[in-house]
């Protein structure tokens, strides 16, 4: 039998698009040191640190060993863990494989990306052959513009439920003292009119690139009850890769692909007796690249039905009043520090589950979370978070 | 970008040949900016000593790599110091700040730390490790805020 895993502690940094006031080992350092606060430990209690960051997006080659002092790794086992935009929640596997194994009672995880010293998507576009899709592939965006297009056509959603979207996230992030934007939008008009970046993405409707660091310390249900009076369950974690557009095909060139969230749902629901997610589940915190893609992601994870998504978006589902709240942080949209962006997700899932967010807790009792992330080829992870009980 | 045709045995294979270009900027921070300054303006080097063990950093840093103290002490350490080990380029590179450069690690008086810097006006045999070296500063005008505002060390 497994051990149960349990969020003793988490900390996060004050993302911005500049941190030229530190150096990244010691941005990432304030985030473990919040971490350590939250949990009420020091270093020396951590048993073994993973952390997360994507290699070449700062223009340094291992990033990590820079700052092995600063995420407290001296001496101690552990490694970066890579996968693409869901590499902040790879490395809370890590940490989750690993406490649940037995391995150790007690681990860190630190994701973090300082975005003021490279250019992500210069990195993003070596990611593919030469051969069949160098010229195709220029970051993120032309994906979710795809996305967004494909979305808008089967589901008859508008350009003004994405604004919608954009909207919640901004007043989520303007309750959030961590969160990059904060814009006090006051109306849809002002994402309409924040012209077209790919269409029919819009400069409000994508994520910004942001500086940022995020900690989260797990341990064994047994150890959490004696370090924190307010441990959260890390309940489980699915993690479903499929292939990168490595040779010029892509299963579905629409964008409505949903294999690895299929996959990656049916294996998590399963295994937790979830029947009914809209139901069981309390709050999300989304990977939500663009504004258009929470929609998609409703549906992805039967948090709605098909083609229904953008209804819980006009009908306030999803705000911090509504049955389902979602990204009561103010989500990637509002904050995105790529190695980190995941791990925040799950971070923030635990402080409403804790009734420790501030401003930005939902109205809603939260007892079950769901937080998850995407990246690269549409990898899915996925986690669930419980009340300790 | 270019697209090349080798052989192989009796097949032809094309072959890719390209450049991945990625920008960087890396921030010296508060700490690193301030040992930067004194250097440029002051000819002072700046350490921090860790006020959990007292271990005192050259160049000073944020944080212990012996005992996760936090540090927040600036102490000035000697221009001179030891040499501890050191290696000889033989060969060229752009990656070199000089034409074969003798790297050495020096531990500077007050400093617990070595620190990676180069040697001159020595003849590459009578250096030996224990040496007792010197930094040699750029004049005021030529000093940029860099490591390399120290030209070398220097015998003693």
């Amino acid at each position: 039998m497994a051990n149960r895993v349990a969020i003793v502690g988490v900390g996060q940094t004050n993302h911005a698009s500049n941190r030229k006031d530190v150096t990244q080992a010691e941005m990432i350092n304030e985030a473990v040191r919040a971490a350590l606060i939250d949990a009420g430990l020091k270093m020396k209690d951590v048993e073994a640190v993973f952390t997360s960051n994507m290699e070449t997006f700062e223009g340094i080659y291992l990033p990590d060993h820079g700052a092995s002092a600063e995420l407290g790794m001296i001496g101690k086992p552990g490694f970066k863990v890579a996968t693409g935009g869901t590499s902040g929640a790879s490395v809370i596997c890590e940490g989750f494989y690993m406490v649940s194994s037995g391995m150790f009672d007690i681990t860190m995880v630190v994701g973090f990306e300082k975005q003021d010293s490279g250019d992500t998507t210069a990195a993003i576009t070596a990611a593919t052959t030469p051969v069949w899709g160098k010229g195709a592939v220029t970051g993120a965006i032309g994906e979710f513009a795809k996305q967004a297009l494909s979305y808008m056509n089967s589901t008859g959603a508008t350009e003004e439920h994405a604004s919608l979207v954009r909207l919640k996230a901004d007043r989520a992030a303007c309750r959030n003292p961590h969160a990059h934007l904060r814009l006090g939008l006051s109306s849809t008009d002002e994402v309409m009119n924040s012209g077209y970046l790919v269409w029919p993405l819009k400069m409000l409707d994508f994520c910004p690139q942001s500086c940022g660091a995020c900690a989260i310390i797990l341990a064994t249900g047994k150890k959490a009850k004696k370090i924190t009076n307010k441990p959260v369950w890390l309940v489980d974690a699915e993690t479903v890769h499929q292939e990168a557009f490595r040779a010029g095909t892509f299963g579905d060139p629409t964008g409505t692909e949903t294999y690895t969230q299929h996959v990656a749902c049916e294996n998590l629901y399963k295994r937790n007796g979830i029947t009914n997610p809209r139901k069981q589940i309390h709050l999300a915190e989304l990977y939500e690249p663009s504004s258009w893609e929470e929609m998609n992601l409703y549906e992805h994870f039967h948090l709605a039905e098909p083609n229904q998504g953008w209804k819980l978006v006009e009908e306030g589902v999803t705000d911090i009043d509504g049955e389902l709240p979602v990204n009561m942080s103010g989500g990637v949209l509002s904050t995105n520090p790529i190695g980190a962006t995941p791990t925040i997700r799950v971070a923030e899932a635990a402080l409403q589950i804790r009734g420790d967010a501030g401003d930005r807790q939902a109205h809603r009792d939260v007892d079950v979370a769901l937080a998850s992330a995407l990246g690269g080829p549409n990898w899915t992870v996925l986690f669930l978070l419980k009340r300790f009980t | 970008m270019s697209q090349v045709t080798i052989k192989l045995e009796d097949k032809e294979i094309y072959v890719y040949e390209g450049q991945i270009y990625i920008p960087n900027k890396y921030a010296a921070g508060t700490i690193g900016s301030k040992v930067l300054i004194n250097i440029r303006d002051k000819k002072k080097l700046l350490g921090m000593r860790c006020p959990e063990c007292n271990k005192v950093y050259f160049p000073a840093r944020q944080t212990c790599v012996e005992c996760f103290g936090l540090l927040d002490e600036y102490v000035e350490v000697s221009d001179k110091g030891t040499v501890m080990t050191y290696t000889m380029c033989n060969e060229s590179t752009i990656a070199q700040p000089v034409d074969t450069p003798i790297y050495a690690v020096i531990q500077l008086d007050g400093a617990d730390t070595g620190f990676v810097h180069m040697l001159g006006g020595v003849e590459p045999e009578k250096i030996s490790i224990g040496m007792r070296v010197k930094a040699l500063f750029r004049e005021k005008e030529d000093r940029r805020g860099s490591v390399l505002d120290i030209r070398y060390f220097k015998p003693l």
